[in-house]
């Protein structure tokens, strides 16, 4: 039982926040012969290996009234591959020691793979097949359509969900982010085989591929991997999603769930990743909502009043759009006093900026933080390969807090200004908050 | 915006998380060194220098099974309070001393232990050790930061408990585990005992269970022990030892003859579910074999969601259930349980579902393991030696853990060496001895529309 958890997934751009000890980590590039380049980390003290790859695209590549043909893809590619079915590639699998992870979200396909030097090229092949040759067997197909169907009821009767559904209806009306990836209870039940296997053509190609490696492996092994896993590929796939306007506007809306509890969800647009004035609006929603005890939000709300167990902010980067957006659970009785606080920091920090002494105590957590990320295999590959969908340079991690040290008190001030926009502020409720009314 | 769930994340939710069974401390001898301080504080210290980083934690050997009666949460909300200063630190200032090193820092809280930890670049380690030294014997309390945070704690339960069917059924389920042993009472606290906690109890309970003697620190990173060595004895070996505080005092759990069963049923139910709690030992210093073979017996029941008895009996021979899964957690002082849990298919009835699982597990007691599946389990084991080196931090936690339960250092190096000596017979007689319904919990967690 923590004393806090992050009420906000991290998403790609927290991964990459902030530097001033510049982090030890020596990433090399890698061309195949075949002409898929990775990132490399090469750590031999340990025998074994973790691969991250991501194909850009995900559920965003879902043809209309194919919502979840994607995510059932993705959660179908290790159940069966070539000559086997689903427990005889388990079988193999763990017979290896090796771990295979499969996940799907809006923007990505990602593939996680932890494999052992000892039989590094059996696993491979193991992999190799899952990748390429899916057999989207109908028995399995079915078992895994009802736990996805059992997810999607339970998401019905989730507060965090039902509220995160309202808000991105809203916020991305006409786009594809506008869906649930996962699909609804009607698509995926319509979901054909043929869908499947059009959804696998249309996410998993050549031209949207990212890796990284990082462990007991050399550049020359790294690169015959590359062709040997992924070079039967096709060599494009789908039209990617273009970039979605948000349209939510500001405003309370309210749905009625049952609990003791609300969950309060608020946001607006945010701002782009290869924005110059970025590493500002890092600094900025770190004193207003970082994780931490000492961020404005956690220190009025929690802190002072006692109205939340957390609450967080974060910048929320995806492919095609971006949000600054915060999310705390509060009781029903308490939901509109956590509201005006909420606003009036909002309405504080637009107009007021944040202090000299606030601007250098964050710089300080931010660059100390960044080096100390970089420790494990697993951790290093996740990492290089979120640093390459959102274009990062190989060298990155070396600048990185040059970029937040360069950050003056000036650029805050401009910045807070237009990032924190109280008037565009929505809210969504899910509870039975009182003394709140919708808007709308 | 959350994250878009995956299949089965709702479903994940419904069975307590569980350690990894293959995580495991797998380092080399030299990778690890213990000692102890004067005052009684034992000392670990885990070495890996591929990046300057340490994890620093404290481990106390109190938890929620050692609260007095009438103040359940006691340990929970003391683990709050112990971020609220004290004589030389203000309130609030200890998260701020260590993010301004660039550092996190957070706590936690078990039946069997509290603890404390921060991870920062390997050069900040000698103020983290003052500041941790200084808040194991210094702890000031005010009423201003006492009563705010009870509301916190009280939303913590909200949120946690209050708003999940799933964990409330857990929460009775577990009440009516144990008759008599305190493991019986949530962590969180009952709220009506929470809402009556004061400075006074915290204090107390504080003073009667916070010193070097009743501790461990646990040190993981780009550090050697004799750095560690040097850095403790400066900060923590000043702290005397506190004679009056003894080993846990904890009632012993009676016989158990009567099964027990419940229902929950409520409106925010989606998918109803069945699951299935039994007393069961734990690992004990020098006797680790019967947990290790109820270990290879969850694996085996339902650590896998393709190729587990549980999975292929009810996904894939028949399709009664879309989640099976079994799970134990061997780190414990006293009983701990052995879980099941089966979420069915929507036109399966919970009893049928119940019942196809308890003739899975019949038959597989009358079958024994599968050899293969059980020749791959061994191998994942000796596997796990090289995944588990790849995270210090993770080895802190077992490491502390395990001393924090009354385990010795030889006790938690031989456990991957225990796992690998369990024979198929072991697993087989580890189920029958655990697997009595007279020391078993069933719940249904329901709709609530069903129920009416």
């Amino acid at each position: 039982m923590t004393r806090l958890f992050r009420l906000i997934p991290a998403a790609v751009a927290l991964v990459l926040l902030a530097l001033p000890a510049r982090a030890a980590v020596d990433i090399q590039t890698v061309t195949s012969p075949g002409g898929i380049t990775a990132w490399l980390v090469e750590e031999d003290g340990i025998p074994f290996t973790a691969l991250e790859i991501r194909f850009r695209g995900g559920s965003s590549l879902d043809p209309a009234g194919k919502e979840g043909a994607v995510n059932l893809m993705t959660a179908l590619i290790e159940e069966g591959a070539g000559e086997m079915d689903a427990q005889a590639f388990a079988a193999a699998r763990d017979g290896l020691a090796a771990s295979f992870t499969f996940a799907s979200d809006i923007d990505t396909v990602a593939v996680s793979a932890r494999f052992l030097t000892e039989n590094r090229d059996q696993a491979v092949d193991l992999l190799r097949q899952a990748i390429t040759a899916p057999r989207f067997d109908a028995d399995a197909v079915e078992r895994v359509r009802g736990q996805v169907l059992a997810g999607l009821r339970s998401d019905a009767k989730d507060p965090e969900t039902i509220a995160s559904d309202l808000f991105r209806d809203m916020a991305f009306e006409g786009h594809p982010y506008e869906r649930d990836s996962d699909g609804t209870l009607d698509s995926v039940t319509a979901l054909t085989r043929d869908d499947l296997v059009a959804a696998h053509r249309a996410a998993l190609a050549r031209d949207r591929i990212y890796v990284a490696a990082a462990g007991d492996i050399t550049p020359e092994e790294l690169g015959a991997l590359l062709d040997e896993l992924l070079g039967a590929l096709p060599e494009t796939g789908a039209p990617q999603a273009g970039r979605a306007e948000f349209h939510a506007t500001g405003g309370v809306t309210v749905s009625d769930f049952p609990g003791p509890q609300s969950v309060v969800l608020f946001g607006h647009s945010g701002i782009r990743r290869d924005d110059p004035d970025f590493f500002a609006a890092t600094i900025l929603n770190e004193v207003l909502g970082g994780g931490r005890f000492s961020a404005r939000l956690m220190t009025e709300v929690r802190e002072k009043r006692g109205l939340t167990y957390g609450i967080g902010t974060s910048l929320v980067g995806y492919d095609n759009a971006e949000m600054v957006m915060g999310q705390a659970a509060v009781a029903n009785a308490r939901v509109a006093e956590a509201m005006e606080v909420i606003r009036a920091e909002w309405a504080r920090i637009a107009t007021e900026g944040i202090t000299a002494e606030e601007l250098e105590k964050t710089k300080t957590y931010l660059t100390g933080a960044y080096p100390l990320r970089f420790d494990g295999n697993g951790q290093l590959a996740t990492i290089m390969v979120n640093m390459q969908l959102i274009d990062l340079p190989p060298d990155y991690p070396k600048t990185r807090n040059d970029k937040v040290n360069a950050v003056t008190a000036a650029d805050v001030k401009r910045v807070a200004a237009s990032l924190f926009r109280p008037a565009d502020l929505r809210f969504v409720v899910v509870g039975q908050p009182e003394g709140v009314t919708a808007t709308d | 915006m959350p994250k878009i769930p995956g299949p089965l994340r709702a479903l994940a939710r419904v069975a307590a998380p569980m350690l990894c069974l293959w995580a495991m401390p797998a380092l080399a001898d030299e990778d690890v060194t213990s000692f102890r301080l004067d005052n009684g504080l034992e000392v670990v210290v885990i070495e890996d220098h591929r990046a300057p980083v340490v994890v620093q934690m404290v481990w106390y050997r109190v938890g929620a099974a050692d609260e007095p009666a009438g103040k359940s949460g006691i340990a929970h909300f003391l683990e709050h309070l112990m971020f609220k200063g004290t004589d030389e630190v203000g309130p609030g200032a200890f998260s701020e001393l260590v993010e301004a090193q660039g550092g996190s820092d957070n706590a936690f809280t078990s039946w069997d232990y509290t603890a404390y930890f921060q991870r920062v670049a390997a050069d900040r380690l000698d103020l983290m050790m003052k500041l941790e030294a200084d808040r194991m014997s210094d702890l000031r309390l005010a009423k201003e930061q006492v009563d705010p945070e009870r509301q916190v704690i009280l939303e913590e339960r909200n949120q946690r408990t209050d708003s999940s069917p799933g964990a409330l059924l857990g929460e009775q389920m577990r009440a009516a585990q144990y008759l008599h042993h305190p493991y019986g009472r949530p962590i969180i606290g009952w709220r009506h005992e929470m809402e009556g906690l004061t400075q006074e109890d915290a204090l107390d309970f504080y003073r009667a269970h916070y010193a070097p003697n009743n501790a461990i620190l646990v040190v993981a990173g780009d550090v050697t022990p004799d750095q560690v060595r040097a850095m403790a004895q400066t900060h923590y070996g000043p702290i005397p030892a506190a004679p009056e505080v003894t080993p846990r005092q904890r009632v012993a759990e009676p016989p158990q003859l009567a099964e027990r069963r419940m229902v929950l049923a409520d409106a925010r139910v989606s998918e109803p579910y069945v699951s299935r709690t039994y007393l069961a030992p734990e690992r004990d210093p020098g006797d680790q074999k019967t947990a290790a073979a109820l270990s290879i017996l969850a694996e085996l029941l339902g650590g896998n969601g393709t190729t587990s008895v549980l999975a292929r009996a009810l996904q894939f021979d028949t399709q009664k259930a879309v989640y099976a899964a079994a799970f134990y957690d061997p780190s414990s002082v006293d009983d701990t349980v052995f879980s099941l849990v089966v979420v069915p298919t929507p036109d399966t009835p919970l009893e049928e579902a119940e019942a196809a699982m308890d003739a899975a597990i019949t038959r597989f007691i009358e079958e024994g393991p599968d050899p293969e599946a059980f020749a791959r389990i061994k191998t994942q084991i000796r596997a796990a030696d090289i995944y588990a080196r790849d995270d210090a931090e993770g080895l802190a936690r077992l490491y502390g853990e395990g001393l924090a339960v009354g385990l010795t250092v030889e006790d938690i190096e031989a456990w991957p060496d225990v796992l690998d000596a369990v024979t198929p017979e072991d697993v087989v007689a580890a189920a029958k001895q655990v697997f009595d319904r007279d020391r078993a919990v069933t719940g249904y967690l329901m709709r609530e529309e069903v129920a009416q």
